[in-house]
C-alpha cells in the first residue's frame, strides 16, 4: 500500500441549512466508507480560506496563492494500492456535488 | 456517528433569535449571516474532523464568536449598527453580554419572540408562514416555493415585505410578556395552516411535504416550553398535529398515491404519535375554553381510536363537528360533518346534508366536496350520478395526486 493525499480544492457553499445537511451527510459517509475499506490514513484537516503567502523575508503577502475557485479547502491522507485506485476512490468524493474538485499526489517515497 | 439528520435547521432559528437579540430586527438579515457563516465553518470542520460530542454547543460557541468579532469591527466602522447599545460599546462588558443573550433560558425566550414577530400582525397568513418558514426555519425562497407549491418570486416579494415590517417594528421584539397571550392566535393560526399546508397538499414531493409538518410541530412544541403561551389551545393544537401526523404513513401508498382515511392500513399508523397526542389532549382539557383545536383534535383521536372506519364512533365525531360548527363553522367543516352523518345515518341523509349546506358555492371548486357526492351515492347505489360527481371532482383536482386518486375513482365506476 502506498500513501497519497488528496487536496481537496474549491467548491461552493451550501445556500440553505438543510442542503448543509445534505453535504455534511454525503462527506460523512463517503469518509466511513473510505475508512471501513481500510483506505483512510489520517482523515486530515479543513483549512482557512485566508492566509500569507511568503516568497523570502522581504515579500510577505495576504492571502492564498491560487484562484479562489482552486483553493485548497482541506486535506485527508490515504492508502491505495497505486495512484489509479487511490484516484478511483477519490471520484465518489461529495466534492463533485458543489463544483469542487480533488486533487490526488503520491506521498513521494524513498 | 449518529447525529440529528436536521440539525443545521433546527439550530438555525434559535441562532437567528439570539443574534436578532442582539443587531435588531432591522438587522435580520446580518444574524442570518452569520448563521449561515457559522453553518459553513462548522460543515467544513465536520465535515473531515467528524461531528462533535455536542453539536449544538459547537454551533453556539462558533456563532457567538463571530457576533463578538462583528461587534468590534462594528465598534471601530459603524456601518451596519449605528444604534449599538452602550452595553455592546465597551469592551469591557460586550462578551459578556453576547455570553448573556446565549444563555439557555434567554435563547428560549427570544426563539418564542422570534416566532411571535414572524407572525406580525400587519402581514397577510400567506406572509406570515413564508417570512416564519425563512427567519426561523432557515428555508430559502426556492425551498419554500417547492413546499408551498408556489413561484420563487412571489415568494422572494413575501419574505422582503415581511422583512421589512420586522425593519419597522423594532419593539416588536421586545414585546411585554403580557403581549404574547394576544398575539397566540395568530401564531397558532400560521402553525396550523403551515402543518396543513404539509398534510393536505399531498404531492408527488410527499418526503418534502412531510418535512413542514414536522416544522408546524417543531414550531408548536416551542409553545408548550413556554408558561405563558402553553395555553389549553396550544397543547391542543399540538396534540391535533400529533394526531394526524400519526396518520402521514399510510395516507400515501407505496406507488406514491393518495389513501382516504377509509381504505388506510391502520396498522400503519405511528401509535407512539397517537400516545403523545393523548398525553396532550389531556393537558388540553384544562379550562372551560374549547378552541376549535380542541374539537378538531377530539376528533383526529376518536379516528385514531379505531381500529376500522366501521368502527369508528359516528355518533361521537358528528356530535364533535355540531360543536365545532358552532364555534369555527366552515363550509369545509360542514362538509365534514355531512360525512359523518352518513356513516351514522346512511348516505342518503349524508347527501341531504351535503346539498343543505350554506355557501355551498365556496365549496364549488374544492375537489373533495364533489368527491363526497360521489362516494356517498355510490354507497346508495346510483353509479351514474357517483361517476358525473367524481369526473367533475377530477376537473378541480389541484395536484397530479390527487387528479389520480380522483380519476381511480372514476375508473372503479367505469367497469
Amino acid at each position: 500500500m502506498s500513501e497519497f493525499i488528496y487536496l481537496y480544492r474549491g467548491g461552493s457553499r451550501p445556500e440553505s441549512p438543510s442542503e448543509g445537511e445534505k453535504v455534511m451527510q454525503s462527506w460523512v459517509a463517503w469518509l466511513q466508507d473510505l475508512g471501513a475499506n481500510g483506505h483512510l490514513k489520517d482523515r486530515g484537516q479543513p483549512l482557512e480560506g485566508e492566509g500569507k503567502v511568503v516568497r523570502n523575508k522581504r515579500t510577505i503577502t495576504d492571502g492564498p496563492y491560487a484562484e479562489s475557485k482552486d483553493i485548497v479547502a482541506g486535506y485527508t491522507v490515504v492508502e491505495a494500492k497505486d495512484i489509479a485506485q487511490a484516484a478511483d476512490l477519490a471520484s465518489g468524493c461529495p466534492i463533485f456535488d458543489r463544483g469542487g474538485f480533488v486533487e490526488v499526489r503520491p506521498v513521494m517515497q524513498m | 456517528m449518529q447525529h440529528d439528520e436536521h440539525l443545521f435547521r433546527h439550530e438555525f432559528g434559535r441562532l437567528v433569535s439570539a443574534l436578532t437579540r442582539i443587531f435588531g430586527l432591522q438587522n435580520v438579515a446580518l444574524a442570518e449571516d452569520v448563521v449561515q457563516d457559522t453553518f459553513c465553518r462548522a460543515l467544513e470542520v465536520w465535515k473531515l474532523r467528524g461531528v462533535p460530542e455536542n453539536p449544538s454547543a459547537w454551533l453556539m460557541t462558533s456563532a457567538k464568536n463571530r457576533a463578538i468579532d462583528l461587534l468590534r469591527r462594528e465598534r471601530a466602522e459603524r456601518n451596519l449598527l449605528p444604534q449599538l447599545g452602550g452595553a455592546l460599546e465597551s469592551e469591557w462588558t460586550l462578551v459578556s453580554t453576547v455570553n448573556d443573550v446565549f444563555d439557555v433560558e434567554t435563547i428560549a425566550d427570544d426563539e418564542l419572540r422570534m416566532i411571535f414577530s414572524c407572525c406580525h400582525p400587519e402581514l397577510s397568513e400567506s406572509t406570515q408562514i413564508a417570512l416564519t418558514l425563512n427567519v426561523f426555519c432557515g428555508f430559502t425562497a426556492n425551498e419554500i416555493a417547492a413546499v408551498l407549491l408556489s413561484k420563487r418570486a412571489a415568494i422572494e416579494k413575501r419574505i422582503e415585505r415581511g422583512k421589512k415590517a420586522l425593519a419597522a417594528s423594532e419593539r416588536l421584539f421586545d414585546l411585554a410578556d403580557e403581549e404574547l397571550p394576544e398575539r397566540l392566535r395568530a401564531v397558532q393560526r400560521v402553525i396550523y395552516l403551515l402543518f396543513n399546508e404539509g398534510y393536505h397538499g399531498a404531492s408527488p414531493k410527499a418526503a418534502i411535504r412531510a418535512e413542514l409538518c414536522r416544522e408546524a410541530m417543531r414550531l408548536g412544541s416551542v409553545l408548550l416550553d413556554r408558561e405563558l403561551v402553553a395555553t389549553p389551545s396550544s397543547y391542543a393544537l399540538c396534540a391535533l398535529m400529533a394526531f394526524h401526523a400519526a396518520r402521514l404513513r399510510a395516507r400515501i401508498n407505496g406507488s406514491g398515491e393518495l389513501v382516504s382515511l377509509f381504505d388506510q392500513d391502520r396498522s400503519l399508523w405511528d401509535t407512539e404519535l397517537i400516545a403523545r397526542g393523548v398525553r396532550l389532549l389531556e393537558h388540553a382539557a384544562t379550562g372551560s375554553d374549547a378552541s376549535e383545536y380542541h374539537l378538531e383534535a377530539a376528533i383526529a383521536a376518536v379516528h385514531c381510536a379505531a381500529p376500522s372506519a366501521e368502527a369508528t364512533d359516528w355518533r361521537q365525531i358528528v356530535w364533535l363537528y355540531d360543536m365545532l360548527m358552532r364555534v369555527a363553522p366552515s363550509p369545509v367543516v360542514a362538509l365534514n360533518r355531512a360525512i359523518a352523518i352518513s356513516y351514522r345515518d346512511g348516505p342518503e341523509e349524508g347527501i341531504a346534508e351535503i346539498r343543505a349546506i350554506a355557501e355551498s358555492e365556496r365549496l364549488a371548486s374544492y375537489p373533495f366536496y364533489s368527491a363526497a357526492l360521489g362516494e356517498l351515492e355510490m354507497r346508495t347505489g346510483n353509479v351514474a350520478e357517483a361517476r358525473r360527481q367524481f369526473e367533475a371532482a377530477v376537473t378541480l383536482a389541484r395536484n397530479a395526486t390527487e387528479r389520480r386518486f380522483l380519476q381511480s375513482k372514476v375508473a372503479v365506476l367505469s367497469r
